[in-house]
Parts: structure tokens; sequence; C-alpha cells
């Protein structure tokens, strides 16, 4: 140990994101934040969604309106034949003395106030940012094999001894130090490859098969999604699990150490504290 | 700890701040004209990208009777009440006719009888609102190619102008609240793109456009002009309502609807 009695353990300082996932994480937060929002307001104009080729209008699998009861206006969100009052939030909501049915509230889209046209300039401008930025860094992190060689799991981390083990400690906000910290765990790598192998490229697929254009030359989209309506309901539930993954995502950014976590994103730089022993060691000296 | 609640108090407030100001920035950036202009450039890059792809005679999905919405949705003017559409609509359009001018060697006025006798198309096909509903429709109709033959296209044509007869925004006093639509002649020359005067197999109903709309299935709703009355061959279209090559494009929307 070189450590003094008393003094706080060593932390490494590794290298742990190159410059191009650095770039394309902090213009991706940027485009997908835009296109969540703008994509609200898009669905504000027609809070309804359907499965199939067509909108059967009586049978919306969920959908968000305003409603009369007692002689008030309720906000009502429709899922599967259930109903929610969700007044304030979706359906009905907005300041005192302006509240308006509208789907998600104002807090929600851009622009704040209703406007489609808008909301698809912003939709479809950041789309072809968030898709161009995707492709970058999908070949760039090929090339540097930051995906053979970060994201793709080792076969020991499969053993599914390992993989409770994980959710065990991860379900106590116990977090790796030392050799370990240096690599993504398994949970980690899980979460990442669903996003950015399935999610994402969800979002575009389904995106793409609500243009009437696209549908005329790749018909077979519309087979692979289950229809138009169909490949809206899936672009809506694909965002969703996007904003659940980054609420997770945000709550393990503070959990393991705010801070550092930002600044590796930033600089590169990520500090590794070491492994338990060697505190216990440091702890014996001083004792 | 004490301060812990004070503490959450400035943090939320902070959260509420940057939200508030970031949603005031985003309002700002839209009404911007030069950051608005930087959105709109993604339109272009859309439709170069689109016409890329896609081939000139890709058509369009189309349906089995089966799939015919019973509740297809009428959107826009459902019941046009200016007059001189009620008065042809009261004679059944007997007397109503359809102008095609502007850019052609040949100009025509056409009747229902003679709108029928020319090459037609049937097909059942989705219609995309761009509010993101569908619905789907069975229409019949003249082909637009065949109408534009029959004129002959001046070599400098390039877009051809629909005039519709309903007013849908009343408020606007310039003359621009009249509907109207554009399409260039890669759509107009489309097999699927009709002059429709049917639907599910009736004389389109009023709601739908009565006695003629246009169906361009690979694009959004609001281009498919419904209560058509006239057809201009033009150049460019800077000069009609303000500019932007139709009613809702006046209003923000793209003139591309591919998406």
């Amino acid at each position: 140990m070189t450590d003094k009695p008393g003094a706080k353990p060593a932390k490494l300082l590794v290298y742990r994101h190159a410059g191009v996932t650095r770039l394309t994480h902090w213009i991706n937060v940027l485009a997908l934040s835009f296109l969540l929002m703008s994509g609200l307001q898009i669905f504000n104009a027609h809070p309804a969604l359907y499965w199939g080729a067509k909108s059967v209008f009586a049978h919306p699998w969920l959908a968000m309106d305003a409603m009369e009861k007692a002689g008030h206006p309720v906000g009502v969100t429709t899922i599967a034949g259930h109903h929610f009052e969700t007044t304030g939030l979706l359906g009905y909501s907005g300041k005192p003395g302006a509240q308006e049915p509208r789907g998600f509230p104002a807090w929600a889209t851009i622009p704040s106030y209703r406007d489609l046209a808008d909301g698809r300039r912003w939709h479809l401008f950041f789309a072809w940012l968030f898709v161009i930025n995707g492709l970058v860094y999908l070949a760039m992190s090929l090339i540097n094999r930051h995906i053979q060689r970060d994201l793709w799991p080792k076969r020991a981390q499969l053993a599914p001894g390992h993989i409770w083990h994980e959710i065990a400690t991860h379900a106590q906000l116990k977090f790796p130090k030392g050799e370990e910290a240096r690599s993504y765990n398994i949970l980690q790598k899980a979460a990442y490859l669903a996003v950015i192998f399935v999610l994402l490229p969800l979002m575009v697929g389904t995106g793409l098969t609500m243009s009437p254009d696209i549908d005329a030359a790749a018909p077979w989209l519309l087979e692979l999604f289950g229809g138009r309506q169909s490949a809206r309901s899936i672009h809506f539930i694909s965002a969703s699990l996007i904003v659940a993954f980054v609420i997770v995502h945000l709550v393990m950014v503070v959990a393991s150490g705010t801070w550092n976590n930002i600044r590796s994103m930033i600089t590169g730089r990520y500090a590794i504290e070491p492994e338990a022993t060697g505190e216990a060691a440091a702890s014996g000296d001083a004792a | 700890m004490s301060h812990e609640p004070h503490r959450r108090g400035w943090l939320k407030a902070a959260g509420a701040s940057v939200a508030a100001l970031w949603l005031a920035a985003c309002d700002k950036l839209t009404e911007n004209p030069r950051s608005a202009a930087v959105l709109k450039s993604a339109e272009g890059l859309t439709r170069r990208a689109q016409r890329l792809v896609t081939d000139r005679k890709a058509l369009a999905p189309e349906f089995t009777a089966a799939d015919i919405s019973p509740d297809f949705k009428p959107n826009g003017s459902t019941n046009p009440d200016d007059p001189d559409y009620v008065a042809h609509a009261a004679k059944g359009f007997a007397d109503w006719r359809l102008v095609v001018d502007g850019l052609v060697e040949r100009p025509l006025t056409l009747s229902l009888a003679d709108l029928r006798k020319l090459p037609a198309r049937t097909q059942i096909t989705r219609h995309d609102c761009v509010e993101g509903w569908s619905s789907i429709g069975k229409w019949k109709g003249a082909r637009l190619a065949a109408v534009l033959d029959k004129a002959g296209l001046k070599p400098n044509a390039r877009y051809i102008v629909l005039y519709c007869a309903d007013t849908l925004d009343p408020t606007t006093l310039d003359g621009t609240g009249q509907y109207y639509e554009s399409i260039d002649l890669i759509d107009a020359y489309h097999p699927q793109t009709l002059l429709a005067y049917d639907m599910n197999d009736q004389p389109l109903p009023v709601a739908h456009g009565a006695p003629l709309r246009l169906r361009v299935e690979r694009q959004l709703g609001y281009k498919h002009a419904k209560y058509v009355m006239r057809l201009e061959a033009v150049e460019d279209f800077a000069h009609i309502g303000r500019g932007n090559g139709g009613f809702w494009e006046d209003r923000g929307y793209e003139w591309y609807a591919g998406i």
C-alpha cells in the first residue's frame, strides 16, 4: 500500500469514452429531446392510437379526450377500454383560466401552443439529424471496435449466475470497483444494445412506415409492422420505452456518481475507485 | 437533514425555470424567421431523398373491399356554403364544368359526363391525414394524365394547380381563404393520380368533395383537393395565394407531403 494512514485511497483515472462516442451521445440527447417533444405535438393533432392499416375511430386502444363530468371538463385517458381521469396532465390541461382539450400538456410539446405544422417541421428536421448522427455513431463504433469490444457481452457475463448476481447488486445500488469498473456490466450492455439496435431503429422504421411515399417504395415495411396505424402505435410505444430507459439511465448516473459520469461523457476521463480489499487494508493501516 | 427540504425546493424551482426557459426558447425559435428557415430546410432534403428512393411509377399499396372504412372521416370543408357551389349542388352538378387552362395547347371545359368518358382507374387506397389517422376508400376517376394529354401541356408547364369551390377560411379578407393545391408533373402523371368522381361505388358525396376531387396517393390528405373547379398548368406558383402552393402550405405545412 502506498496510501498514507488515514488518507483516501487513490482513484484511478481511465480513458473511458472515445471522442466520437461523446460527441454523438450529446447530439443524440439534443435530437431525441426535440424529437420527443415535437412528436408529442404531432400526437396531439389526433390523440388516439389504433392497430392495423386504418383507424377505426370508435375503437382506439389508446385515447386522450376532454369530456364533461358534472358540468366540468375533465381529461380522460382510455387504455384498452379502461378509463382513467387525467385532468391537468392528459386530455385536458393548461394554466388556470386557460385550460384546453389537448393530449399532452403544453410543457411537454414543441411548440408549447398547438401547431401541428411547426411540430412537423421540428420533428422532420431533427429526424434527419438523429439518423445522420446515428449512422456516424454506428460506422465509427464498428471501425474503432467500441461495439465489439465494449458493448458486446463476454461469454462469462452471459452465465445465469452472473446475470443474477448483477441484478442483485444493482438492486442494492452497489456498483463495481477496481478492475470490474473498467468495463460495462451485463445489465448495462443489455440496456445499451436494446436501445441502439432495437428501439432506435424501430423509431426510424415505424416513422418511415407512416410516410405514404415510403409505403409505395417499400411496401414490406407495412407487412413488417402490421399496417400504418400499427406503425404509429409502435412508434409511440417505442418512444415511451426510450423515455423509460432515459429515466433509469439518469437514475443510475446519479446513483453511481453524477459528476464522474458526466465528466467521462464530456472529457472522456472516468475515475475508478480501488477494490474494497484495498480499502480494508488501508483502514487496517489506520487502526 | 434540516436543510434538505429547503434544498429540494430550490432544486425544484431551478428545474422548473430551466424547463420554462427551454420551452420559451423553442417557441421563440419557431417564430424567428431565420431559425424557422433552418427547420424548413429539411423539407427539400426529404423531398429529394424520397424521390430518389421511390420509383416514379411505384404504386401506393392497394387494399381489398373488406378493408374499406365504414367511418371514412371527412376533413376540411365538409359542406361548402359558397353560393356558386350551393347552386351547382342544387342542380346535381348538371351545369358544373371543370376548366383546364394555363400553359396548355388546348384549354378544356369538361362536364362530368366528359370526365366519365376518359380513361379511368378504380383503386382501393389508404388516405393518410397529416393529423395521423388513416381511412381506406374505393375511388374511381379519370386519370389526371389523360386529362393533361387531352389538353396538351406546353413545355414550360411544371406544376398543376387545382382551384377549389370551397372557402375553408372565411376570416381571410385577401382572397387566400379559398382552398387550392398544387402538385408537380411526377405526381400528376402517376398512374394512381385521379380526378375521382366515385367513392365506394357511389357518386362522390359532398362531404368528400363532390363532384370531383384529386387522389394523389403517395402524399398526405391535404394534397387531395376536394370540390375541384379548375386545373391550371403553371411554371411556378409564387403568384398564387400567398405563394406556397396550397391553402395549408400558406399556413405553414410542407408543399411536399410525402411524409
